[in-house]
């Protein structure tokens, strides 16, 4: 029988495997960042051990980083010792650090495949669950837990049970306004939040195919949303037109023996996957959420499910909890719901595709009075091609907010924030209570529906904003 | 790492689903560099409000904490089981438990105990009954057990027992693989 992507990746790493115990599995890059990475470092210090591998890690500082100019001036007190801890750390260990003023700064997810290090076939950790993303790549990239940070800087070797391949096809073409975040919010609205738990997924299908990669990358990042350790897609020409002349990509002989490896990796036609999930592309709305997590998701212009009708994963209970908390009535639709914050960014949609779309809608355009919208750029890089296409005279003529890279309002642990009981449109990732600030309250969408609640200052169904004359956002690959 | 035999403890019922790790430890107290000190940081925003089932006194002293489906899904911080490990928790028994916080778990000492939807209700309802219930759970035997109810058996990955049975750290296993380690990476290069 053949074999799926996932366990040709797999099974090339694994270092050991002793019976009954689980398998060394060796990690090609491990990133660092300043948030769960601190403790691991003392850890080492504390058993007198060094970092294996330092050239298979790289950090950056991206969580606790302020977004206004101004460096390390400009983050709080614990923020910027937690900042100088990593540049410590980083400088005593001889890690590569892409610091607070680096012009290669960014959010971890942004830079690894920017920076041409994330790579297909590779195994990818970071303690950070969005390290799905660089699964869009081919590679086999999950979050971990400090210990394990600490485990990897040591050893370079994880402690991991196999999980099984679960194949998620999608095909069909996706329509106007339909963009690869919808297709993750539709995936993780069927299957819950629990339904990927113990798998790793596979992207397969024509709508998958037609994705560039950093709609790949958008698609591959929520997949923790789902439950599932990873996500996959299987390399292909658009992957190896990313990568080709990145910095740390091969070159000359390198590069073709690279693709010669790459191109055997993608699952063999007799492969068996535990489970299937298949979804029409074609019949795909622009999604949003509307509760506390990503799997309370419906097409934007569904009313909000009763908790009579739940959906996967969701009892009546946590509904009706979920709800009280938004504030929001079961059966009324979502459309026309007044918002005050709209977050354009995350390491799910702060890539150059996803601050085009959002120009796309706000050129020529304002923001609605009284809505405050930030645009952060998920790297250094981004932000000044952003600038070199005029992307940000046109956020800031809309009258949203440009701002330097980082994490910002996803995580809201950098000054960006929502207040108490604010509604936001956010691109992000995670709308569990709280996360954007105490007591605020966030919907999922695309950049594509963030923009066009921005102009309107309600929830917004940006295909009727299409129709009327403006220039057609790109959707996916042309 | 710490040693997990045996548990004898009251316990306290967190009756919600999909509990992800930023109710158990919001964003904003991980701006830490050590694990020690944040009990305080458990559950916080929930914890605002009085009727909140950590707030009443019946909790004081859990060890225990029986809480829905999925828990701890969302964030790969560890910073949720140590949050729970200062806040005096020492097990947590639930229906299901998202990948990373299991993970994360088992590396603190903080076993997690899965059981049946069935044993869920009829744990949640005893409890409901008899709050001051005083549950064991025996790793040595994967058993969970209580006076008047049969012994349940628990799975858990007996690597993992093992290591909190002996209170051994994984990271001293790799480290023993080196040559292994070595032989890989010679592989790798070639």
């Amino acid at each position: 029988m053949g074999k799926t992507l996932f366990e040709r990746v797999w099974d090339a790493h694994v270092v050991a495997q002793q019976p009954g115990h689980p398998a060394l599995l060796y990690v090609d890059l491990h990133l660092i960042h300043e948030v769960t990475s601190p403790q691991a470092f003392s850890g080492l210090r504390a058993r007198g051990l060094g970092v294996r591998r330092v050239e298979r890690t790289l950090a950056t500082m991206d969580h606790s980083t302020p977004t206004l100019p101004g460096g390390y001036a400009a983050a709080d007190g614990p923020g910027a010792a937690q900042l100088r801890r990593l540049e410590e750390n980083c400088r005593e260990f001889g890690i590569e650090l892409h610091g607070l003023g680096s012009s290669r700064n960014g959010i971890v997810h942004v830079i690894g495949p920017e920076l041409g290090r994330t790579q297909p076939g590779m195994t990818v950790v970071c303690g950070d669950s969005h390290t799905s993303t660089h699964g869009a790549f081919g590679a086999l990239a999950f979050g971990i837990g400090t210990s394990e940070v600490e485990h990897v800087l040591a050893t370079q070797c994880l402690l991991q049970t196999r999980p099984e391949p679960y194949e998620v096809r999608i095909d069909g073409r996706l329509r106007p306004g339909v963009t690869a975040k919808d297709i993750i919010l539709a995936l993780i609205g069927r299957i819950g939040t629990a339904g990927g738990t113990g798998y790793v997924l596979e992207y397969t299908g024509s709508a998958i195919r037609g994705l560039d990669m950093e709609g790949r990358m958008t698609v591959c990042n929520m997949s923790i949303e789902g439950g599932a350790r990873a996500g996959m897609i299987a390399p292909d020409d658009a992957t190896f037109e990313y990568l080709a002349g990145r910095e740390h990509a091969p070159r000359g002989q390198a590069w073709l023996r690279a693709l010669e490896r790459w191109r055997a990796l993608p699952s063999d036609p007799d492969a068996r996957y535990a489970k299937t999930t298949t979804i029409d592309g074609s019949a795909l709305e622009p999604m949003i959420t509307y509760g506390t997590n990503p799997g309370m998701a419906i097409p934007i212009t569904a009313p909000i499910p009763s908790p009579e009708a739940a959906p996967a994963g969701t009892d009546q209970p946590t509904l009706e909890k979920a709800l009280r908390y938004m504030g929001l009535q079961p059966g009324k639709p979502l459309l026309g719901q007044k918002i005050d914050v709209v977050f354009v960014g995350s390491c799910t949609n702060s890539r150059i595709g996803d601050l085009r779309a959002a120009a796309s809608v706000l050129r020529g355009r304002r923001v609605a009075a009284g809505v405050r919208t930030l645009v952060v750029p998920g790297s250094q890089q981004i932000k000044r091609q952003a600038e070199a296409e005029g992307l940000d005279r046109v956020f800031r003529e809309a009258g949203a907010e440009w701002r330097e890279a980082g994490c910002s309002m996803c995580i809201a642990m950098n000054g960006d924030q929502l207040q108490p009981g604010q509604y936001a449109v956010s691109t992000s990732n995670r709308n569990f209570e709280g996360r954007q600030g105490p007591g605020g309250r966030t919907f999922l969408a695309s950049p594509l529906t963030a923009a066009a609640c921005a102009v309107t200052g309600q929830v917004t169904d940006v295909r009727t904003l299409l129709a009327d004359g403006a220039a057609a956002p790109a959707v996916g690959r042309a | 790492m710490a040693q997990f035999i045996t548990l004898t403890a009251r316990a306290v019922v967190l009756a919600v689903d999909n509990v992800d790790t930023d109710q158990i430890i919001p964003a904003r107290f991980l701006k830490v560099t050590d694990k020690a000190g944040l009990g305080g940081a458990l559950f916080c925003d929930w914890r605002k409000d009085p009727a909140f089932v950590l707030n009443q006194p019946a909790a004081q002293g859990a060890q225990i904490l029986v809480a829905g489906d999925n828990f701890g899904c969302g964030s790969s911080r560890e910073h949720a089981p140590w949050a729970l490990i200062a806040g005096g928790f020492r097990a947590v028994i639930s229906t299901s438990f998202a990948d990373i916080f299991h993970n994360n778990a088992l590396k603190n000492g903080l076993l997690p105990v899965v059981v049946t939807p069935a044993l869920h209700r009829e744990l949640v309802a005893q409890l409901g009954r008899e709050p001051e219930l005083q549950l064991t759970v025996d790793l040595e035997a994967q058993q969970l057990s209580w006076p008047g109810g049969a012994a349940t058996q628990f799975p858990i990955d007996p690597f993992a027992r093992d290591g909190l049975l002996r209170g051994i750290d994984q990271l001293d296993y790799l480290l023993g693989h080196a040559e292994q380690i070595a032989a890989f990476e010679a592989r790798q290069q070639a």
